[in-house]
């Protein structure tokens, strides 16, 4: 037991130390895409101007002078500035590991036009502060999808052929759409026309005072974009899942299991669902990075203030600063969710927990 | 081959296939006969032209078959041109002047009241600033002041609808319900022979011209948007390019995806390791944010949108896929007997490798289209679509930010969205036939 706990701490470390370097990897490319026409070094030098100007304005000594040779000893100062943080040295490679690392520490300066709901300014606290709601909703909606699947697939492999299993299998084509599409449905339907849940937004517009209220009122605005995550994936999901369960279930030991009398139900979970579980594993990474690129679309259908809402409001108003560090997020976000399943998977897999040929195909 | 043209027979049995053949051979034929008959230019002029193209038509105006579901007879719209229908009577003055008359007559036959009235004026320089009276004749034969002393300009637009001080004499109801309403009661139209009569006294060389239009509720099969723009255009003209952008991006991704795989299986070591690396690194990347942020800091246009989605896509997870796949397929005898005879290892990649999986391909190869497809829609939903083409999404975002589901116009959200799901479950239909036809494992089912 001790030795498995070993093994797993250090695939969790490796996998770590991987993912972490990985993610450098792809910010240090998005910090090279984003500044292919100097963006960043314009977001830049509009922060150092701005700093320098407030340093004269609010040093008393300078208050004297006349307004041009201020402006001259401003340009002056901006000039040395830029000098002493090696602006006037070239993009590569020096500075763009400097940009790569205030990206990953989401030092990424002020927003432009954005603000937090807190008032902050600052990129780093605009993103932070949208980040657990958007949690919030992409957990609860995958994990609902998560088990919904996995039961009713597991449900259909067993009633296989029956009139329940085609019909579902009937309705996979229709996750060729997006779970924001389907939404787009569920507010005409159920906001526009019966208006019984809300169109969009986190909570209702006078906010409830007790917790209780709040929390409440929440869960009712989540009930139609959990709704549109899950109808945009279900089906296609569910297919390829019982796909899976079938295979399994075909196998020698099942038949072997079932002829030596074991409860169906210990078949099911033990002979079954164990085996079946790292392949779908597998799959739900992959449905899961599609969905955090969903979820934008889905924030911004749905007026949810998290990430992809702010990602949306920073396209509108042009805040250069706040997209590129949403960017930088998500990269992170997508990370986290690699690692969290393949920490799953390396539990769940006999594999990778005696240490045998660990690596996924 | 013998083999395939004995499966194509199978087809039959699978009437999902039939029904997504069928669906997406509807979509193929409206993207191949669009472009003939709107060419390219044609229809980025109706759809960009500006007030000149899309002036005469009604604003949110609903599609013309709506009128088959309602017991009334919506208002279409009503153009009187002078040239066509109106009446010009001069009569010459003293002092080189003379007095103009313009009649607009027109029959209305409609049970609601029309969206908007507009009337436009031209005159020649001469007449410029002189004055004008505009005056209404309803069938009851009532006449109604519109305005009594309007200034003549060469190019004028009286919005009647939006006239306050009208507004005020017709007892408080707008002016395009008040103009037409019966008298005895007002919720109705008054049907029968209306006429807009301008006067003015011109100089005798002046020349005038004067259209009226009367905007109905519905227009064209498909409706207008909040430009008066007829949507049509945009979703005829939205299949070809949804159907190009899809399959360019499938056919780029899936084949530069599944070159590289085999490459990479065949050659294993350090190939076969830095593509298993560049596919790691890439799932991190978040295409989707990417994609956004080059759209919004270079451009926006669907072409480059393309070049990045495949580019960004060729290291996605169907690498690890198609890897597994070609590690199979690679210990099979044939590949150790085309060694033998001393192949080289473009020829085993390239002939004896590639095509084995191809059938294996083609499910996922047609189920990945309508990602592409909807991807399209996402960006323009996000405000980041083609700035000159118009497609599915762009309708729908004008749809969603105008607020048509808000405000009612469910024909502007509903006519993209249900092209877009057609076209997804069409090609989604023959995917998971094809699945089920390639993959024997589930043939069963």
């Amino acid at each position: 037991m001790r030795e498995v706990i070993n093994r797993l701490g250090r695939y969790a470390v490796v996998r770590a130390v991987f993912l972490f370097l990985a993610v450098i990897v792809a910010i240090y490319i998005t910090v090279m895409i984003a500044n292919m026409g100097g963006k960043l070094d314009e977001i830049r030098k509009s922060e150092i101007s701005q700093q320098v100007g407030m340093q004269i304005l609010a040093n008393p000594e300078y208050r004297q002078l006349p307004p041009d040779e201020r402006l001259k000893l401003q340009e002056a100062l901006v000039a040395q500035e830029f000098r002493r943080l090696g602006m006037d040295q070239p993009f590569f490679p020096k500075r763009s590991f400097q940009y790569l690392s205030s990206a990953l520490t989401l030092r990424l300066g002020w927003a432009e036009h954005m603000a937090s709901d807190a008032g902050s300014r600052q990129v780093r606290l605009i993103v932070l502060e949208r980040l657990p709601t958007t949690l919030l909703l992409f957990g609860t909606a995958n994990l609902t999808l998560f088990f919904l699947s996995v039961f009713v697939a597991l449900f259909l492999s067993r009633r296989y052929g029956s009139f329940l299993d085609r019909l579902t299998i009937g309705l996979a084509p229709s996750s060729a759409a997006p779970g924001w599409f389907y939404g787009l449905f569920l507010i005409l339907i159920f906001a526009a026309t019966l208006r019984v849940l809300p169109w969009g937004g986190l909570v209702d517009a006078p906010v409830p005072d007790t917790s209780l209220g709040y929390a409440l009122s929440v869960l009712k605005h989540m009930i139609l974009p959990t709704t549109a995550v899950i109808l945009g994936a279900l089906f296609a999901t569910i297919y390829s899942w019982r796909t899976f369960f079938l295979i399994y279930s075909s196998e020698d030991y099942v038949e072997l299991a079932r002829a030596k009398g074991l409860p169906s139900r210990s078949v099911e979970l033990r002979y079954v669902l164990r085996p079946t579980l790292p392949p779908i594993l597998t799959n739900f990474l992959l449905v899961l990075i599609t969905m955090w690129m969903g979820q934008i679309v889905l924030e911004t259908v749905f007026r949810w203030p998290g990430l992809g809402r702010a990602y949306y409001l920073a396209i509108q108003l042009q805040d250069t600063p706040v997209i590129i560090g949403v960017t930088v997020i998500f990269g992170y976000l997508l990370a986290a969710t690699v690692y969290v399943l393949d920490f799953m998977y390396a539990v769940i897999d006999p594999r990778v927990r005696v240490g045998a040929a660990g690596r996924r195909a | 081959m013998q083999n395939w043209l004995a499966r194509l027979h199978e087809i039959r049995r699978y009437p999902a296939l039939m029904v997504g053949v069928v669906i997406i051979g509807l979509f193929v034929m409206v993207g191949i006969c669009t472009p003939i008959a709107i060419p390219y230019g044609e229809g980025i002029r109706l759809w960009r032209g500006g007030e000149d193209v899309w002036g005469n038509n009604p604003k949110y105006a609903a599609p013309v078959w709506f009128d088959l579901f309602t017991r009334d007879r919506l208002p279409r719209t009503i153009i009187v041109r002078l040239a066509d229908g109106g009446a010009e009577t001069d009569e010459v003055t003293n002092g080189g002047m003379k007095r103009v008359e313009i009649a607009l007559p027109f029959q209305y036959v409609y049970d609601g009241f029309p969206d908007e009235l507009k009337l436009f004026t031209t005159a020649s320089s001469q007449a410029a600033g002189r004055p004008i009276a505009i005056s209404w004749e309803t069938p009851d034969g009532r006449t109604i002041v519109l305005q009594d002393n309007r200034l003549l300009k060469k190019s004028d637009t009286y919005y009647i609808s939006q006239d306050k001080d009208l507004r005020e004499r017709l007892s408080k109801l707008a002016p395009e319900a008040g103009l037409f309403a019966d008298p005895d009661n007002t919720e109705k139209p008054l049907k029968g022979d209306y006429r807009l009569v301008l006067t003015a006294e011109v100089p005798a060389a002046a020349e005038l011209d004067a259209r009226l239009v009367v905007y109905g509720k519905i227009h064209g099969l498909a409706g207008t948007d909040h430009r008066r723009r007829d949507l049509m255009v945009a979703l005829l003209w939205g299949a070809p390019i949804a159907l190009v952008f899809g399959v360019a991006a499938a056919v780029g991704t899936t084949v530069l995806t599944y070159i590289l795989a085999a490459t990479g299986t065949w050659l294993a070591g350090k190939v076969d390791r830095v593509f298993q690396w560049i596919t790691q690194v890439n799932l991190i990347i978040p295409l989707l944010p990417v994609m956004i942020m080059i759209g919004y800091l270079y451009s926006r246009s669907i072409w480059t949108m393309l070049a990045i989605v495949i580019v960004l896509n060729i290291f996605s997870s169907t690498m690890l896929t198609y890897r597994a796949m070609f590690l199979q397929a690679k210990e099979a005898p044939y590949i150790e007997a085309a060694q033998a005879y001393g192949a080289g290892n473009l020829r085993i990649i390239l002939r004896y490798l590639m095509p084995r999986l191809a059938p294996t391909l083609l499910p996922q190869f047609v189920l990945i289209i309508p990602l592409f497809v909807f991807l399209e829609a996402t960006l323009a939903l996000l405000g980041l679509g083609d700035p000159v083409l118009p497609t599915w999404g762009k309708v729908l975002e004008n749809a969603y930010s105008g607020g048509a589901l808000l405000k009612g116009y469910y024909y502007w959200f509903l006519e993209p969205s249900v092209l877009l799901m057609t076209l997804g479950i069409g090609f989604a239909l023959i995917g998971y036939s094809l699945d089920r036809i390639v993959n024997p494992r589930l043939r069963t089912v």
